[in-house]
């Protein structure tokens, strides 16, 4: 435990520091910190997935207090909670079937059993699993089967959900972490391949001559683009080179060294421009529940323009960056103001900023921000790695990877 | 310094001879007689004497810079000695020098008086930086007496030359401190550059300049030569291009007399002066003396021109110019001044439109100042301005440019067999010809030629030449005058009346009546904040912060990205405007549109400040269709940031493109008001008073262009020369502007435009 604590207490460290750039490889970092720290847990023999949320979620508070803007930190935690919830309920619902022995193997479908609660242990299962995945369109398509399957190798004992229904309790304690490792596992392999599910999808959006503007940097655009090149579709790409950071340069330089045929444009120029695009493709920093997006600062701009010459603007972003609150004042609450060196030079203008004139408040202020928030009514499409989204599907989608009860991580605890 | 300056008894800086050569030619180092002689004589012998070659200046530009001057088309043997001839003939001036011997200030004499402030380059302009470019002024007389000529980067010196040559391993000394172009060629590692100011050529028949020599950055690297030469006179050497430099030499020498010869007088020079003397000889009569030597100067200069007049009115390329079509482009570039090289990679969305390299050949085109003489070198300086990019924005572009023309027509004379307006006509052509050829027209400039031109030709026939010439002047100054200083103060008293106290103002660009406006409100005293918003590549928004920090006015600054960020704070935008066209689109900087759009979805009113002059007729949809595009490097490099060099060598790589677009077009739907000096306006086109003032200024630059000119008083006795009296008053107010921007919507129209006798009207 000690140990951990000092890891958790670095990986503060390194979020209060900004040490850390990039919600993807924030991301991926939490959630190996999480898959340590439940590693880590002692398990009690009642209660165990109580004592998991708890130790998760201590932990996660304070990762989400280092770094409140960087809402990757948030999702992760939040997917973990979630994860353990979920684990906890399979596993429960197969003790249960274990112990009922019931064979009910109805080949019922989850809903009809949700609407009359049977006594079936499977049913049981389903129904809570239902409450915590509400039913989406996936879950309609393929919940027929699963549920179909599931109670079925139960009853036969064979599968591993059914393994543990004959298990005793200790070995349940074990299965219980190690299925939430796994699970655990499977989210940071996931965070992992995001650019890849994402780029698949490339060839099915960019056509042949397509005109692309996007502004900024992002990795997952930049594999985006790749992946459409690969796949033989010659485009042209104008970049805008995002101001403070000149990232676009980055980009261009990048695009060029693959072939594609680059135009590096500077911000200002983007309203010119948009008319002679066919699709806006940027990166994303993270999406809210309502469909708004938080991304480097300059995209709210580009997507006004967009929306002026009814140009397509589609966000590309891993399941990662889906955050489950709702954006209360983004501009202000979940931005960042970054040093005005990017802006002036040191020492230019300091006798100006000097809070010594004028009554206490300097003369020149300098912003430099961050973020932008885009409203979803200016986003197009979403593109994740489970595939393309309208801004108002994004909370269907959250509610699959989210259960309700973490919304809040922080609060909670303290109160 | 001083001491240098103390030590340099006399200066003569009259005589200059600017030699050419090409390139594998024998240096042209020239004799010159009795370099320590006291007082220079800038005799003016008859056009084919040989001349005492008291000074002696040698251009030339380093390997990086390959100087091909070549025998240059319009100065030929037998236009400029005719000219000194001419000269000679009709004011045979004993040269004498009216220099006193101690330099400094006060021997800044009133014809030469060079404004620093008007150097042709910005101090910043990379001219001298190493030794990329080098050109050399050697003067001998000048380093006859510069006895213990000391390195010295600022060179505030009395005389108009600048002259450093430089101490290189001992070879320059050994080479006398004529150092000519072609030993600097020698050289390896080329240290010695004697800089020769533009500013320098500016005036170079004018006798006293005070200029400063701004080149100190890295001035390090100019070691004045230690006189060690100076007195041995070299052998004169045959050149193949002596009799070339002789007559320039002589045709110099000519003009300088005789502007000296005006400036005894006391009159400013009105030959080739700098534009700084514009106002004082204004309505004075120059002495006959010196218009003599003027249309003589003047007159041969016509002469050189006849020739080389007529293809210039065909290279003209005009602004409609297809430049995609490569047949004609060719055919332009051949004819071109400004040679046009054309930029690498170039955007395909952007082929119909030019863009060249111009940065690198300004210093060539500097050198070459004196062989245009169909381009008038007022002309030409503001041309080489507007290519350097040190005159921007369409006020100050198109005031340079009237104030050219107008010294330009100060110093015209009609050929003999020819008529004023006809001449006039193509040369002004000639020389906007020249202008495009440097940066496109803007809207404003267009305008302004147009009206000239048309005041040009409504001159009538009986009037004699000194008459028409004043009128058109006169009809300048009025120009300027009304359209733009005037319509500017107007403009600032309507904006004024949109702010508030508790406002916060954003404006972007580089506007200067925004400006204007911002320190008229702060002067009222009304209490606001102003956001600037400042945009890559130019980032003028810091020095206009500078100066509005430096008033007290409270400020943010933020870059074009985070407008959404800042706009929540804003209660007004303020935005200038390079051209308001007739379907209302507003053609400014680019960016301006961002602006107004973010504005515009954060309902924040968008006010564009514009004079009338700007207004044109033209319709644009789009950014693209009409454009200007500057120069693709500087997007690769961020001042200040070393670290940024991902695009080092962008133009190695065939795929990428660079693109700097200078304007674009905001849709009239995102402006709520355009203050003009007529009054305040909505662009919507519901509202049919935008296309009020669009036909009101139409009319207005055609009956300005009609008006002849008249005395005041029965100026003021005319109707308003604006036609905007016969306007239905109730429909210029906008409904969608609600009742804040109520109170001066629009004043009786002829309140404003007529001037009133009792003085208080803006106008007047």
């Amino acid at each position: 435990m000690p140990d951990v604590q000092a890891l958790v207490n670095d990986f503060v460290l390194k979020l209060k520091r900004r040490k850390i750039e990039g919600s993807q490889a924030s991301a991926r970092q939490t959630a190996e910190l999480l898959r340590t720290v439940v590693s880590q847990q002692r398990m009690p023999y009642t209660n165990q997935a109580a004592t998991l949320i708890d130790a998760v979620r201590t932990v996660g508070e304070h990762l989400i207090a280092a770094n409140p803007v960087e809402l990757a930190v948030g999702n992760i935690v939040r997917r973990v909670l979630h994860i353990i919830r979920e684990e906890d309920l399979t596993s429960t619902a197969t003790a249960m079937e274990g112990l009922s022995l019931i064979a009910n193997s109805d080949d019922d479908d989850n809903f009809e059993s949700h609407d009359h609660p049977a006594l079936s242990a499977a049913a049981l299962a389903a129904a809570a699993r239902s409450t915590l995945r509400a039913p989406s369109l996936q879950t309609l398509l393929e919940g027929t089967p699963e549920s179909a399957l599931a109670p079925n190798p139960s009853s036969s004992g064979g599968d591993s959900e059914g393994k543990s229904k004959s298990a005793d309790r200790s070995s349940r304690t074990k299965k219980l972490k190690h299925d939430v490792i796994e699970a655990i596992n499977e989210l940071i392999q996931d965070i992992d391949t995001c650019h890849e599910q994402i780029s698949e999808q490339a060839v099915g959006l960019i056509h042949q001559n397509e005109v692309i503007l996007t502004l900024g940097r992002s990795r997952t655009v930049k594999e985006f683009l790749f992946a459409a090149n690969e796949k033989k579709r010659s485009f042209r790409v104008f970049v805008a080179e995002g101001a403070p950071r000149y990232q676009g340069h980055v980009l261009a330089k990048e695009l060029v060294a693959k072939g594609l045929q680059t135009t590096v444009i500077t911000d200002s120029a983007v309203f010119a421009m948009i008319c002679r695009v066919n699709m806006v493709i940027v990166g994303a920093h993270a999406i809210m529940a309502n469909g708004g997006v938080i991304a480097p600062v300059g995209i709210n701009m580009v997507a006004l323009a967009a929306q002026r010459h009814a140009v397509p603007f589609v966000v590309v972003a891993g399941s990662h960056k889906l955050c489950p609150l709702y954006p209360h004042n983004p501009e202000v609450l979940l931005n960042d103001l970054k040093s005005p060196s990017d802006l002036l030079d040191f020492g230019e203008f300091s006798d100006c900023m000097d809070f010594s004139t004028s009554g206490g408040s300097p003369l020149l202020h300098v912003v430099n921000p961050a973020f932008d928030y885009i409203p979803p009514k200016l986003v197009s499409l979403f593109i994740t790695d489970t595939g393309g989204h309208s801004p108002s599907y994004m909370y269907r989608l959250i509610a699959d990877y989210y259960s309700a009860d973490d919304f809040v991580v922080k609060r909670r605890p303290t109160s | 310094m001083d001491s240098r300056r103390i030590a340099r008894t006399v200066i003569d800086p009259k005589v200059r001879q600017v030699g050419f050569f090409t390139s594998g030619d024998q240096p042209p180092a020239r004799s010159q007689s009795g370099p320590t002689d006291a007082v220079a004589s800038a005799t003016v012998a008859s056009g084919i004497s040989p001349p005492t070659p008291t000074s002696e200046i040698s251009l030339s530009g380093s390997s990086l810079y390959p100087v091909m001057i070549p025998p240059s088309r319009h100065v030929s043997a037998d236009g400029l000695p005719s000219l000194s001839r001419a000269v000679a003939g009709g004011a045979p001036v004993s040269a004498h020098v009216p220099l006193s011997p101690s330099p400094r200030d006060g021997t800044q004499m009133s014809i030469g008086s060079y404004n620093p402030s008007e150097s042709l380059l910005s101090p910043s302009s990379s001219r001298i930086d190493g030794s990329e470019f080098l050109e050399e002024v050697a003067t001998s007389s000048c380093l006859g007496r510069t006895g213990s000529g000391k390195a010295s980067s600022s060179f505030p010196a009395s005389s108009g030359e600048m002259m450093m040559a430089s101490k290189s391993g001992g070879n320059a000394p050994a080479k006398s401190a004529l150092t000519t172009a072609s030993v600097v060629r020698t050289l390896p590692g080329v240290i010695a550059s004697i800089a020769l100011w533009i500013s320098g050529l500016m005036n170079p028949f004018v006798g006293n300049q005070d200029f400063k020599f701004k080149g100190e950055k890295d001035g390090s690297t100019f070691i004045e030569t230690a006189n060690d030469g100076a007195g041995t006179p070299k052998p004169q050497k045959q050149t193949t291009t002596k009799a070339e430099r002789r007559a320039i030499q002589d045709a110099q020498r000519a003009a300088k007399a005789a502007a000296r010869e005006a400036g005894n007088i006391g009159k400013p020079a009105a030959v080739f002066g700098a534009p700084a003397n514009l106002k004082q000889d204004k309505g004075s009569k120059l002495p006959s003396q010196m218009k003599d030597v003027s249309q003589a100067v003047v007159a041969s200069d016509k002469r050189v021109d006849r020739y080389s007049n007529k293809d210039r009115k065909k290279e003209v390329s005009q602004p409609g110019m297809p430049f995609n079509d490569k047949g004609r482009v060719e055919k332009a570039k051949r004819r071109a001044i400004v040679s046009q090289f054309e930029a690498q990679n170039r955007v395909e969305l952007f082929r119909h439109l030019p863009q060249y390299e111009h940065g690198p050949q300004l210093p060539y085109l500097e050198l070459k100042f004196f062989h245009f003489d169909h381009i008038h070198p007022s002309v030409y300086k503001v041309g080489l301005q507007y290519l350097s990019g040190a005159t921007s924005g369409g006020n100050s572009r198109c005031k340079e440019m009237l104030l050219a023309f107008r010294q330009a027509i100060m110093d015209y004379s009609t050929p003999l067999e020819k008529s004023l307006v006809r001449d006039l006509t193509s040369k002004i052509s000639s020389y906007v010809s020249f202008l495009i050829e440097c940066r496109p027209l803007s809207v404003s400039m267009g305008n302004a030629i147009r009206f000239l031109k048309n005041r040009i030709a409504k001159l009538t026939h009986n009037l004699s030449e000194f008459e028409s010439k004043s009128r058109l002047i006169s009809d300048i100054d009025r120009f300027i005058n009304e359209k733009i200083m005037v319509a500017d103060k107007v403009i600032v008293q309507y904006a004024v009346t949109k702010i508030r106290d508790g406002d916060v103002l954003l404006i972007y660009g580089n506007s200067t009546v925004v400006e204007m406006i911002l320190h008229n409100a702060h002067e009222l005293g009304k209490q606001f904040r102003v956001v600037v918003v400042d945009s890559r590549p130019k980032l003028e928004g810091k020095t206009l912060l500078c100066r509005l920090v430096k008033k007290g006015l409270r400020c943010t600054y933020t870059q074009i990205n985070a407008i959404s960020y800042i706009m929540h704070e804003v209660t007004r935008v303020f935005l200038g405007a390079s051209s308001v066209l007739s379907n209302g689109t507003v053609y400014s900087r680019v960016g301006t549109a961002c602006i107004a759009m973010v504005a515009h979805a954060f309902r924040v009113p968008v006010l564009i400040c514009c004079e009338a002059y700007k207004f044109h007729e033209r319709v644009l949809l789009d950014s693209i269709c009409s454009n200007e595009l500057g120069d693709p490097d500087v997007i690769s490099k961020v001042p200040g940031r070393k670290d940024l060099n991902y695009l080092e060598n962008w133009a190695d790589h065939g795929n990428l493109q660079l693109l700097n677009l200078v304007y674009d077009a905001t849709p009239s739907d995102y402006v709520s008001i355009i203050v003009t000096e007529h009054g305040m306006i909505s662009p919507s086109p519901y509202s049919g008073s935008y296309f009020h003032l669009i036909d009101a200024v139409k009319s207005a630059v055609l009956r300005l262009s009609r008006l002849t000119v008249r005395s005041a008083t029965e100026l003021r006795r005319r109707p308003a020369p604006v036609g905007l009296a016969d306007r239905k008053q109730d429909r210029w107010v906008t409904p969608a502007f609600n009742a804040q921007f109520r109170p001066r919507v629009l004043p009786p129209a002829g309140e404003v435009v007529r001037p009133d006798p009792a003085g208080q009207d803006p106008l007047s």
